[in-house]
């Protein structure tokens, strides 16, 4: 077999991945931490002021970052559920559940810091543009998929529709984007782009990108951990999780 | 032994699921009152005044009919589950996806069909041109069995649950914003006198693809729900 | 009538067939087999997963370990046509519709056996003259009967009748008995879970035990 495919069969035992996760959990929110520090520090000391925008702008820094982050967990979230629905591999169906909320909150993250930076843009706490209205439909969707998630009571069941949910959601979200486009926009453009020539100065780019480094590391730490109490739980009943809590007691006495 | 055919199985759904309206012809009416008394709620709200009512007209017909048929959607196959026929359905040995494409096909003449016949009054109630309401109905006519199509889809997921009702619109409603946009948006382009063509080609492309893909994903997500 | 065991494959068999929810076993693992003709009897109490058990046969639950079988092929939902047929604890009936209206869905859904007719089935499980009916005003053990009624209508070899003496009388129990031992003459075959207070009668069926989960 394949090492890639045969790696992957690894990873998906529960056992296993529980193991791993467990070992790379601490490092990841060392890394997330020492990243997000430096990237603060960064955006709030080192980088200038914005010549229009004077300080407000340095909210960008908390803004940006979690909206690739509510996208990026979205799409995390229904590669997961695809995998889960199509191989019925249970981890990925733990994955999928376990990023929903972190997802959800980057999206609330977002939209109220979004909603602040408007307040000395636009004179408005809230416009109706075409990427705060998108990324409230969004919002409504995590929602949609934790609410059904919860609502189902066989775990694996719950699971499955839930990403279900998820994946019709990525076909509605471009839909939803495009056509709130054509509905009214009002919001700057895009200022960053990877691959062209970015419209701003390299001072203030570089702590937005290690911000993103950081979001993306702290993501993953959460999605791990979040996933490593779901499968205690989901597999309550297996030798593995009666072995780790037979040794917790152990290690209790 | 006689198995019998799809065209049958299809024919005999649908026979039966209006012959189970006509029987509970009463409940039928519902979403219809219900339409009425959201649209005439809003002149009691915001003023008589003709002008405002005339410009708010076609969203709030749109908002109403689709609430309208939110709250309908409940019942697309709670009754079924309830007293098993739902199982047999599943167990039949007939394509699911083509089973419950005509439960929603039942569903879509049972509530939006007069909905679509009341729609005139409605604008009559809050003043509409003359000239938009043809448009209004071309809207309806091509929004509403989008509405009933990915609204089936969302209740086959919801379908074990005994309290649905706000999961059901959690689901339902970020899924049909662009039903809502483009809707409204053709209509407010024909009451400005431009041209509404464009939103309501995309309506129709959205129906295309919604009438073959939604009964397939409805019965995939049945599936999850039962099984 | 019954063909010999070694040269066809079971109309059922079952290989370690286990289910679980949420991690927490709810019946198995078991093995059995169902050969034409043979009548099985599901006993346990309550609880220990025989509803489940018919619902895993029938194909609307999947299995969380072993396998089920059907005619020698794995037992899938798309596979199943017409082969099966189940009597659950919800009839699948609408009450709204008459006897005869439920019947005329159920053979539109899933065709008819040959020689016979709605009401012919009507007839034979007591209720002539209840052809109009609507289903609303029967009794409960009226309803059970429609639905007998449908077992008779539809092609199918394996019935999987969960609780069929529950609410009938002991006219009705010798009725169910009645029809059980005319489809295992016919070369069918059923299972049937009771919680013991009635049971099959006739001849001596085979006995599956499910002891509730530990």
């Amino acid at each position: 077999m394949n090492p890639l495919i045969l790696w992957f069969h690894k990873f998906g035992s529960p056992p296993y991945f529980y193991r791993v996760a467990g070992r790379w959990l601490p490092w990841l929110y060392v890394t997330a931490l020492a990243l997000g520090v430096w990237g603060f520090y960064g955006g709030l000391f080192i980088a200038p002021s914005d010549y229009q925008q004077g300080d407000s702008f340095r909210i960008m820094y908390v803004h940006v970052p979690c909206a690739w982050m509510s996208l990026f967990a979205y799409g995390f979230m229904a590669i997961n559920g695809f995998i889960a629905l199509v191989w019925r591999i249970k981890l990925s169906e733990t994955l999928a559940m376990a990023a929903a909320p972190v997802g959800a909150a980057f999206t609330f993250v977002t939209l109220v810091t979004g909603s602040l930076w408007g307040k000395p843009m636009w004179g408005t706490w809230w416009t109706w543009d075409a990427r705060l209205t998108s990324e409230l439909v969004l919002l409504f969707l995590y929602f949609g998929v934790i609410g059904l998630y919860n609502a189902i009571e066989d775990t694996r069941q719950a699971a499955r529709a839930a990403a279900f949910v998820a994946l019709v959601g990525v076909v509605n979200l471009p839909i939803v984007h495009y056509s709130v486009v054509w509905w009214n926009t009002l919001h700057q453009g895009s200022t960053v782009s990877l691959l062209g020539p970015s419209k701003i100065d390299a001072r203030m780019l570089w702590p937005l990108l290690v911000l993103a480094i950081a979001t993306h590391v702290y993501f993953f730490a959460s999605v791990l951990a979040r996933a490593r109490a779901m499968l205690v739980e989901l597999e309550s009943g297996k030798d593995w999780v009666r072995e780790l809590s037979l040794r917790a007691q152990v290690s209790h006495v | 032994m006689k198995p019998g055919t799809t065209t049958a199985a299809c024919v005999a759904l649908l026979r039966r699921d209006f012959l189970l309206v006509w029987r509970r012809r009463g409940d039928a009416l519902n979403p219809l009152l219900f339409a009425i008394m959201v649209v005439a709620l809003f002149p009691l709200a915001l003023g008589p005044e003709t002008a405002l009512l005339a410009r708010i007209a076609a969203g709030t017909i749109l908002v109403a009919v689709l609430l309208a048929m939110l709250l309908s959607l409940d019942t697309l196959f709670r009754s079924d589950l309830e007293d098993g026929s739902l199982e047999q359905l599943v167990l039949s040995p007939h394509p699911l996806s083509l089973l419950l494409a005509c439960k929603v096909l039942v569903h879509w003449v049972t509530t939006a069909v007069p909905l679509l016949a009341v729609s005139p009054l409605l604008a009559q109630l809050l003043h509409m041109p003359g000239s938009v309401v043809s448009i209004l109905l071309i809207v309806l006519a091509l929004a509403t069995p989008l509405l009933s199509l990915i609204g089936a889809v969302c209740v086959a997921l919801t379908v074990g649950m005994r309290r649905s009702g706000m999961l059901l619109s959690l689901l339902v409603l970020p899924l049909i914003v662009p039903v809502l946009i483009f809707g409204a948006g053709a209509c407010d382009a024909a009451q400005m006198g431009l041209p509404y063509a464009a939103p309501v080609l995309w309506l129709g492309a959205w129906l295309v693809i919604a009438v073959v893909a939604a009964p397939l994903a409805a019965a995939a997500a049945l599936k999850i729900s039962m099984t | 009538m019954t063909p010999s065991p070694d040269e066809s494959p079971p109309l059922l068999q079952a290989a370690a067939l286990a289910y679980a929810r949420n991690s927490e076993s709810v019946f198995g693992p078991i093995d059995f087999e169902l050969r034409a003709g043979d009548i099985v009897l599901i006993e346990g109490d309550n609880g220990s997963g025989k509803t489940t058990l018919l619902k895993v046969l029938s194909g609307l639950l999947a299995p969380t370990s072993g396998h089920v079988h059907l005619h020698g092929a794995p037992l899938t939902l798309a596979k199943l046509s017409h082969q099966v047929a189940l009597l659950g604890h919800l009839l699948g009936m609408k009450v709204e519709l008459s006897t005869l209206e439920n019947l005329n869905f159920a053979v539109g859904l899933g065709g008819i056996r040959a020689g016979i007719t709605p009401r012919l089935a009507l007839a034979s499980v007591g209720l002539e003259g209840y052809e109009d009916q609507p289903v609303r005003t029967l009794s409960a053990g009226q309803r059970k009967r429609v639905a007998l009624a449908r077992l008779l209508l539809v092609p199918a070899g394996l019935w999987l009748l969960d609780e069929p003496y529950a609410n009938l009388d002991r006219n009705g129990i010798e009725l169910v008995n009645r029809l059980l031992d005319n489809h295992a003459r016919r070369g069918g075959a059923a299972l049937i879970t009771s919680h013991g207070a009635y049971a099959y009668t006739s001849g001596t069926p085979r006995r599956l035990s499910l002891h509730a989960a530990a």
